[in-house]
């Protein structure tokens, strides 16, 4: 699994750190997305999925399915 | 909106809930989430918006760039009478985005996380004067609005002493049955408040969320105006909604004895978290509908919506959505109900959700834990619903133990 995110679309609403904090973070200066794992382990994949569903700006998107 | 050839079957909306059922969306709009994906409803100025009732068919059209959520748009479908201005809620991206961002810091997860400590102490402190005060007690007055007013005045560093006046204003915003006039002199006379508090920032600035703002406004990115736009935003949104969802959720709880001992009793912290997703999903608190207004011609489940036609998505009727939510008209407080649309959906959702949740998971680990023979001190027929409000909930909650 690939994990893209998308700044400009984000708004910081915060759903994928409550999701999947290994894979999420939040900036300082305005609360926008960061990527720490753009290949997640295979653990985390489920939450990853989930982060991307209850994104509510479509800002995360996933390449792969493995 | 000019294309009505006959209203006189377009039913009325917002719609009533049933008699005995507060909890429960109304009947009406049940029935017209199970006939039909679309819908035109005839709002209080006459206008015959579409009202969209699926979940699905929601999240498509408040995360579509084609829809606006600008309240000075001319066929914007207004909730009331009036022009409240509530900053960056009211305008589109890029804005709106512009706006959001210079506060978005204040609430995201790792920041509000680091205030637990905080919010715990004040729940503890408000637990403490409840048992130490007379009962029965008004649950309302002493508890649930109290404890968000804290907290929220603890970031914007509003003195808590001043509730009696911004409470008083707030509640006129967000009562629907509000004369013009009456939410005009309230959101002036916050807007006047929050304007001196901001200024008096600009002057002296402290590592709090008003003196951000005063930054911002002394950089030349915010005017002193949109600064005390926000201020009133964050002041309200800040304080009312919880503040409803907590004595709300007390009373469906208190109505549901079996889910309330199995948060009260657990030591597992996770059902806290889920209870509080499944409470938000289950009761709402905003019940007037997300409105928008289509900027270009767009389909919605197959429905042609014209440009300038309205929108209204009410989150009450999506979240009890039998395609998404199994047996959705029970709660269990166990269930994971994270992708609720009780904050909203889109870009413009909820920016104090992270706090939000914060606190009421702080309230149902700690309120029914220390207080486990709460019960309600009056029948439960007696207890005044805000049937017109913007914010659902209680006027108030006799308690005792």
């Amino acid at each position: 699994m690939k994990v893209f995110v998308d700044e400009d679309r984000c708004c910081g609403a915060g759903s994928c750190v409550l999701v999947a904090p290994d894979v999420f973070d939040q900036r300082d200066e305005d609360g926008v997305v960061v990527l720490l794992e753009d290949r997640p382990a295979d653990h985390l994949h489920a939450a990853v999925r989930e982060a991307a569903g209850v994104c509510p700006a479509a800002a995360i998107t996933l390449d792969g399915t493995a | 909106m000019t294309t009505t050839p006959d209203t006189s079957e377009v039913p009325h909306y917002p719609m009533a809930r049933a008699q005995g059922c507060p909890f429960d969306p109304p009947p009406e709009l049940r029935k017209l989430q199970e006939e039909g994906p679309l819908t035109r409803v005839r709002l209080w100025d006459g206008t015959t918006p579409w009202l969209v009732t699926r979940y699905a068919d929601q999240r498509a059209v408040l995360g579509d760039k084609r829809v606006s959520a600008d309240m000075t748009h001319p066929t914007y479908p207004r909730q009331a009478p009036g022009n409240a201005s509530l900053s960056f809620i009211g305008m589109d991206d890029p804005e709106h985005s512009r706006l959001r961002r210079m506060v978005g810091s204040a609430f995201m997860v790792k920041r509000v996380e680091a205030m637990r400590p905080a919010v715990q102490k004040i729940v503890d402190d408000a637990v403490d004067a409840l048992l130490a005060g007379p009962r029965p007690v008004d649950l309302v007055e002493a508890f649930a609005l109290p404890v968000p007013s804290l907290v929220i005045c603890d970031l914007l560093d509003v003195p808590y002493a001043d509730h009696d006046f911004f409470q008083g204003n707030s509640k006129a915003m967000v009562n629907r049955d509000s004369t013009v006039e009456e939410r005009t002199a309230a959101s002036g006379a916050l807007a006047e408040y929050l304007g001196r508090l901001v200024a008096r920032k600009i002057e002296n600035p402290g590592d709090d969320l008003l003196s951000r703002l005063g930054e911002k406004v002394k950089a030349g990115e915010l005017t002193h105006r949109g600064a005390t736009e926000m201020a009133v935003l964050l002041l309200i949104a800040g304080h009312e909604t919880t503040a409803n969802m907590i004595a709300l959720s007390t009373l469906a709880l208190l109505r549901d004895p079996d889910q309330l001992a199995l948060l009260r009793d657990t030591d597992d912290p996770s059902v806290a978290v889920t209870a509080t997703d499944e409470l938000l999903r289950y009761l709402n608190i905003t019940h007037g509908g997300r409105r928008r207004v289509a900027l270009e011609d767009l389909e919605v489940a197959g429905q042609l919506v014209k440009a300038g036609e309205g929108l209204i998505l009410p989150n009450d009727i999506a979240n009890r959505d039998t395609e998404v939510f199994t047996d959705p008209d029970t709660i269990d407080v166990t269930r994971e109900a994270r992708h609720h649309l009780a904050f909203g959906f889109g870009v413009h959702q909820c920016l104090g959700q992270p706090l939000a949740r914060l606190e009421l998971q702080i309230v149902y680990r700690t309120l029914y834990r220390r207080i486990p023979e709460l019960r309600l001190a009056a029948d439960f027929e007696d207890i005044p619903f805000k049937h017109d409000g913007f914010v659902y909930g209680v006027y108030s909650l006799p308690v005792t133990w």
